[in-house]
């Protein structure tokens, strides 16, 4: 069964560890069809469902008073109008998008809420075979996923892997893992097993990029903590900003494989002032 | 060792620390031998650039010999003992910016670039004791510093030129010179230059050696006259606008077209004496303005219509009210950057070679590195016609 044909559940208890089996119907994995579409090429929803009723209302309104009103505050008014109609209509805030604001996805359900979704891209001055070469041995992802402790391969399509949670009893989380699709050079999907500790599912999908500009990577990676464990596995394992702890481990890809090194400041010295007159005592 | 240490807004001291340890397989340690307060460090300073932490350790313009090298650096392009300059963008050589010459654009050695693609949607290059938002490196106003990219970054020199010749390879030098290259200067042009503080210094020789018709320079009379004399010094015409309106002065000198070349040499903390410099002193002050732009407005405003406008000087954030509509109503081309010093080291090494120009010039107080906070001071308030401070570590 792949990724794409799991069926849609709804959310299962805590505890109920058997019936994980069945996914929350967020987390059914990553569809092939949201990497297909560069990201410039998609108009994602950004604005909630109530949100866009009002938006069509008031701009049906707007629309016909401009109108009625004739001159340019007139045209301004039914433009103005014209536009939030089409945000009703659309869900698509173009200001919303520049100022990175989404209300549609506080209403995608509490299971998306609880977890932590990312998608990024990197543009990589090396070819789709390399990064692929690296990626596809799991093993390697610990050097530069700074909340992964250790993976071990265990036969093509399996895995075994540990994440460093040093908030929860024993310091770790593990969970088995399984590739879904694997296309040489092109794109590699995978997700936990049931049974893991925290549920995830991730994919990554290389594009040659333009001229020699090298390669386009696009990652998608998905963890979503058990029920009744809200916001505070999630913390422990990325920290307090555990989307940007992300996003920072997919630039160590980048990093690592044009240059060999994760740049750091660990270890330097620095001077023992604290301000005006205090000084630090080591 | 001995390092000078940013502690708070207006207090820097020299501190006893822990000599700097090979962190990167691709890193040096570079023994330094000479090593100088840019107008930059100011800012810092004056507490105008965020992100500073008290015992951080300032100094990007610094040269030296090579001590230790990580185990993976290319021993065919760098070896122990060699004597280099140190470029003050930290660059890996290997990404989409790195390989088109913009080194100071390099995508890979800000450990931290999401403080600063807050700010500028994408983060450039780390930079040598420069804050956090340049990823927190440990500065060169020190015994030693750690390099990284050992063989991407330092640049060798002979033995023949003394460090007073060529430490202003790693900033000012190149700065100045990319900022009058950047502006395809013509035989016919008359260039503007703000500013004439080591950089500033610097872009009037480079515009002369560009081939520019004149080359005119704007400073205060009261305040620096040592400058606007060394500006003289290289054949420029100067104004002091203290004294005239700038404006007026330019307009005269070009037959009314104005100068086809304004290069802004000042930066964020420029002062003036009109209605909106003492605007930015005021919001400034308040914490309500990030910036104060008022050379860089004079430079739009004086520009010939289809000028170019070249902006060297550093700003941090988002200054009030900039004529955009006179930049665009006149068709101003804008260049600007950060200088990519490691493209221009090898060309102007050579012009220094040949006795095109010695750079030495611009040093008038030379300190040993225990005297730096006096020399901090004294750049500051430029007092004792102070223009450019050359620290001694050794000292």
């Amino acid at each position: 069964m792949t990724l794409a044909d799991r069926p849609q559940t709804q959310d299962v208890p805590a505890g109920d560890r058997e019936n994980r089996r069945e996914r929350p119907r967020f987390a059914r994995g990553i569809r092939s069809h949201e990497l297909q579409s560069p990201a410039h090429e998609r108009r994602a929803i950004n604005v909630a469902e109530a949100e866009r009723a009002v938006s069509v209302m008031a701009g049906s309104i707007l629309a016909v008073a401009g109108v009625k009103r004739r001159g340019l505050p007139g045209l301004l008014i039914a433009t103005l109008g014209g536009g939030l109609i089409y945000r009703g209509a659309t869900g698509h805030c173009d200001v919303y998008e520049s100022l990175g604001v989404d209300t549609a996805g506080a209403e995608a359900g509490a299971i998306a809420a609880r977890g932590v979704h990312v998608a990024e891209s990197y543009l990589i001055r090396k070819s789709p075979e390399e990064l692929y070469k690296f990626w596809r041995n799991f093993e390697n992802l610990p050097r530069i996923m700074t909340h992964l402790e250790a993976v071990r391969v265990n036969d093509d399509t399996h895995s075994h892997w540990v994440a460093k949670a040093p908030g929860i009893a024993g310091g770790k989380v593990e969970w088995d893992a399984e590739i879904t699709r694997d296309e040489p050079n092109t794109t590699i999907h995978w997700h936990a097993l049931p049974g893991a500790d925290v549920d995830n599912a991730g994919a990554i999908r290389f594009d040659h990029a333009p001229g020699d500009r090298g390669t386009l990577v696009h990652v998608m990676l998905d963890y979503i903590p058990p029920a009744g464990q809200i916001g505070r596995l999630v913390a422990k394992l990325f920290g307090e900003e555990p989307q940007q702890q992300i996003k920072e481990d997919l630039r160590n890809f980048k990093r690592i494989m044009e240059t060999g090194e994760i740049p750091s400041i660990a270890g330097q010295p620095r001077g023992a002032c604290t301000g005006l007159g205090k000084r630090r005592t080591e | 060792m001995k390092a000078l240490v940013w502690c708070a807004p207006y207090k820097v001291s020299v501190e006893n620390v822990p000599d700097p340890k090979i962190i990167n397989r691709r890193d040096a340690i570079v023994r330094i031998t000479s090593t100088c307060i840019c107008g930059s460090d100011l800012h810092l300073y004056d507490g105008f650039i965020p992100a500073m932490k008290p015992g951080d350790i300032l100094g990007h313009e610094f040269m030296g010999i090579v001590e230790e090298l990580g185990p993976d650096v290319d021993k065919s392009k760098i070896k122990v003992g060699d004597r280099v300059i140190v470029p003050f963008p930290i660059a890996c050589g290997s990404c989409f910016f790195c390989r088109r010459q913009l080194w100071s654009c390099c995508d890979n050695t800000n450990p931290k670039p999401y403080l600063a693609e807050k700010a500028f949607g994408f983060s450039p290059a780390g930079i040598y004791g420069y804050s956090h938002l340049t990823g927190g490196y440990a500065g060169g106003q020190a015994e030693f510093v750690r390099v990284p990219f050992a063989d991407v970054n330092p640049q060798k020199i002979p033995d023949d030129l003394p460090d007073d010749k060529v430490v202003f390879l790693t900033d000012i030098f190149p700065t100045g010179y990319m900022a009058a290259e950047q502006c395809n200067i013509q035989s016919d042009d008359t260039v503007a230059v703000w500013g004439c503080g080591p950089v500033g210094q610097f872009v009037i020789r480079s515009a002369f050696l560009l081939g520019a018709h004149r080359v005119v320079a704007i400073d205060d009379g009261a305040t620096v006259p040592e400058r606007l004399r060394m500006a003289r010094d290289a054949g420029a015409t100067t104004i002091d606008f203290h004294d005239e309106s700038v404006y007026d002065r330019l307009r005269e000198m070009t037959g009314g077209i104005g100068p086809d070349v304004c290069i802004d040499a000042v930066g964020m903390e420029s002062h003036g004496y009109s209605p909106d410099a003492a605007y930015d002193r005021i919001k400034t002050a308040l914490f309500m303005e990030t910036d104060r732009p008022h050379a860089l407005r004079q430079a739009i405003n004086c520009c010939r219509k289809g000028g170019t406008l070249s902006i060297p000087g550093v700003y941090g954030g988002f200054p009030d009210k900039i004529p955009l509509g006179a930049l665009m109503n006149k068709g101003l081309t804008v260049k600007t950057g950060q200088t990519h010093v490691h493209k221009y080291v090898p060309q102007l090494l050579e012009r220094i070679r040949k006795g095109e120009i010695d750079p030495s010039f611009v040093i008038t107080h030379r300190l040993p590195l225990s005297e730096a906070p006096r020399g901090y001071d004294m750049f500051k308030k430029k007092k004792d016609g102070c223009i450019k401070v050359v620290l001694d570590p050794t000292k």
